[in-house]
């Protein structure tokens, strides 16, 4: 045990110079506007003082280090800067809207592990049937589509055609009141003040944009549980339980699934980093209301500091998201731990 | 050369799929390179009394909201999400193979700061690190070539590592160094040429992604602006005339973006098939 505590602090000395370069990189980002920052940050109508007033007050007139170092007091101190467009702190207006892509993208990637682990195993397990087939359909299909197309098309389905879902217009219908706020998920904080109506119709919203982003993640998940399963099936581990007569059952999965679950674990990190990519474009598709459409909205206004917001606390999140899929694998595979 | 068309035959023959691909591949070319000329109508003449009109056999896919021919659009944007594209593909593999074999075949420090930048790249959800690149730079459609261009770096960086750092110690190089080139002269005649086949497989499954990227920046209203014929703000325009039922207005452009990308990773599989058979998943 002391030595998986060793593990985990090693790994987590290693987020490190990630998280120093994401910092560097995003400060390269705010200094990259074209022009003078101070002549914009002072807006149209500034004279020469007021120009050097805002300059000052944006530490533009000193060295580019010592702005870094400025800027990174800020960043520890939890200062984003002022989004333009709503004069509120650009870390609030992320924190109040995380929630929203946070079930979104959790539902999402849910619903892609439910079906593509099944199909993958599956598929590996019975090379060359139709399953296997649909399988690799899938797979292809899945990286080729483009995920705000798949959206509309689910919405022209559903909505248009069938009448089956909601009006893709947010998380929640107009006619309900959003849940008292606990987690902020709509879904958990219904369930907690006990209201399964409102559960119900925020769910029925969820639906549509949650399969958008789960069949793009499916792909990926599917492609790397066959192959990852079909070379544990092939291994002598699986060989030798076989010989020792385990059921079927105690073969596909405590041995081979087992040992196949541990790149998939890794994969789930790339998918996750993919999806928070994608999640922007479903949000602007469904008009959900999360952080992704709030970056759209600030992009098309040119709100700098809020896109530049946005883009760090996604690099942080997903370094966060990697983190914990590394420490997960030390927990469950002796071997990780072993081979440094 | 003989036996390489040889072995392309027997893939070919082999795989169906892949020359449906590069039949695909070769219309997709020319409808790139002929569009102008193919289209029907003008993409961009307006005719308000034809607006919204589903496709019919003057309008194989329909008019748009301002009575514009939806066909000749989509064949006109062939070219620009292309070129697109292929400037952004073209521009990661010239920079991140020239980084990447500089890394694989010097090693030490050279190999640590290239290898931490594309790691540092890496780091971040890389279509939220474009539209980060294309606010700050600005938006048009050199930032976006630019933006999808810095993503795809680290993917080129690092093939070109791997397959640059198996070979820099080949008995070819050896030779090329007995008999008194350059390190430069070594990697650019001797290294990079035996590098270039894995490179290609990367720059095909690439270019699929790259399209796709280039028309979610522009989906979301950055780089090409309206009234240009292109797949992604096409798809953004016709999706508010979605929850009302004119379905022609995005689904074109959509399905033609399915099509190019689906065409590439296809190529790119083959390809692959082609030089590595060993890696067939």
């Amino acid at each position: 045990m002391p030595d998986q505590l060793l593990q985990i602090g090693r790994r987590l000395l290693q987020a490190v110079p990630s998280v120093i370069g994401i910092v560097i990189i995003s400060f390269a980002l705010t200094r990259a506007l074209p022009g003078d920052p101070a002549v914009y940050f002072a807006g149209a109508m500034a004279d020469e003082e007021s120009i050097a007033e805002v300059r000052q007050a944006l530490g533009l007139d000193r060295s580019l280090v010592e702005q870094f170092f400025i800027y990174v007091s800020n960043l520890l101190q939890g200062d984003l800067g002022l989004s333009l467009n709503t004069g509120l702190p650009v870390l609030e207006e992320l924190l109040t809207r995380l929630p929203a892509s946070l079930e979104l993208t959790f539902t999402g990637l849910g619903l892609a592990v439910l079906i593509a682990v099944p199909l993958g195993m599956l598929a590996a397990t019975r090379p060359g049937s139709w399953i296997d087939h649909l399988c690799r359909v899938l797979v292809t299909a899945g990286v080729s589509l483009p995920t705000f197309f798949t959206g509309l098309f689910l919405i022209y389905i559903f909505y248009f055609l069938l009448g089956w879902a909601p009006s893709p217009l947010g998380r929640l219908d107009i006619l309900y009141l959003p849940p008292p706020h606990v987690t902020g998920f709509y879904l958990i904080d219904s369930l907690l003040a006990g209201d399964s109506e409102t559960f119900w119709a925020a769910l029925r919203q969820l639906v549509l944009p949650a399969f958008t982003l789960g069949l793009f993640a499916l792909a990926p998940i599917a492609r790397m549980t066959r192959a990852s399963m079909l070379s544990a099936l092939g291994s002598e581990y699986v060989r030798t339980a076989r010989a020792n007569g385990l059921s079927h059952r105690k073969v596909l999965f405590t041995y081979a699934f087992r040992n196949a679950a541990l790149p998939l674990l890794t994969t789930l990190g790339m998918v996750f980093s993919f999806l928070l990519g994608a999640n922007v474009l479903v949000e602007k598709v469904f008009a959900w209301p999360g952080i992704g459409l709030f970056a759209i909205e600030a992009l098309v206004a040119s709100d700098y500091a809020a896109v530049q917001g946005f883009v760090l606390s996604m690099a942080l999140l997903f370094v966060v998201v990697n983190l914990m899929i590394d420490l997960l694998l030390t927990l469950i595979d002796p071997r990780v731990s072993m081979s440094d | 050369m003989k036996r390489f068309l040889n072995h392309f035959f027997y893939v070919m023959s082999e795989n169906p799929v892949t020359v449906f691909a590069f039949s695909l591949f070769i219309l997709i070319i020319l409808t790139a390179l002929f569009g102008p000329w193919l289209a029907p109508y003008d993409p961009l003449a307006t005719q308000a009394a034809n607006a919204l009109q589903p496709p019919s056999l003057q309008h194989w896919f329909g008019t748009d909201h301002l009575g514009r021919d939806v066909f000749s659009r989509v064949i006109v944007a062939t070219r620009l999400d292309l070129g697109i594209a292929l400037s952004a593909v073209a521009l990661s593999f010239f920079i991140g193979s020239a980084l990447g074999s500089a890394a694989g075949f010097w090693g030490g420090w050279t190999d640590r700061i290239i290898g931490r930048l594309s790691d540092t790249i890496m780091a971040f959800p890389l279509f939220v690190l474009a539209m980060g690149i294309v606010s700050a730079l600005g938006n048009s459609v050199e930032n976006i070539i630019y933006a999808t261009a810095i993503i795809n770096l680290p993917f080129y960086a690092r093939v070109a590592r791997a397959e640059t750092n198996v070979r820099r110690n080949a008995g070819y190089v050896m030779a090329a160094r007995l008999s008194g080139s350059s390190d430069l002269r070594i990697l650019a005649t001797q290294v990079f040429p035996n590098c270039l086949p894995p490179m290609m497989v990367q720059i095909s499954l690439n270019m699929g992604w790259a399209i796709l990227n280039a028309a979610g920046l522009s989906f979301i209203g950055l780089g090409v602006r309206p009234p240009d014929a292109e797949w992604g703000i096409m798809v953004a325009e016709g999706a508010t005339y979605i929850v009302s039922g004119e379905w022609w207005l995005a689904l074109f452009p959509g399905a033609a973006l399915m099509l190019a990308v689906f065409c590439f990773n296809l190529i790119g599989d083959g390809l692959r098939d082609l030089v590595d058979p060993l890696r067939r998943t």
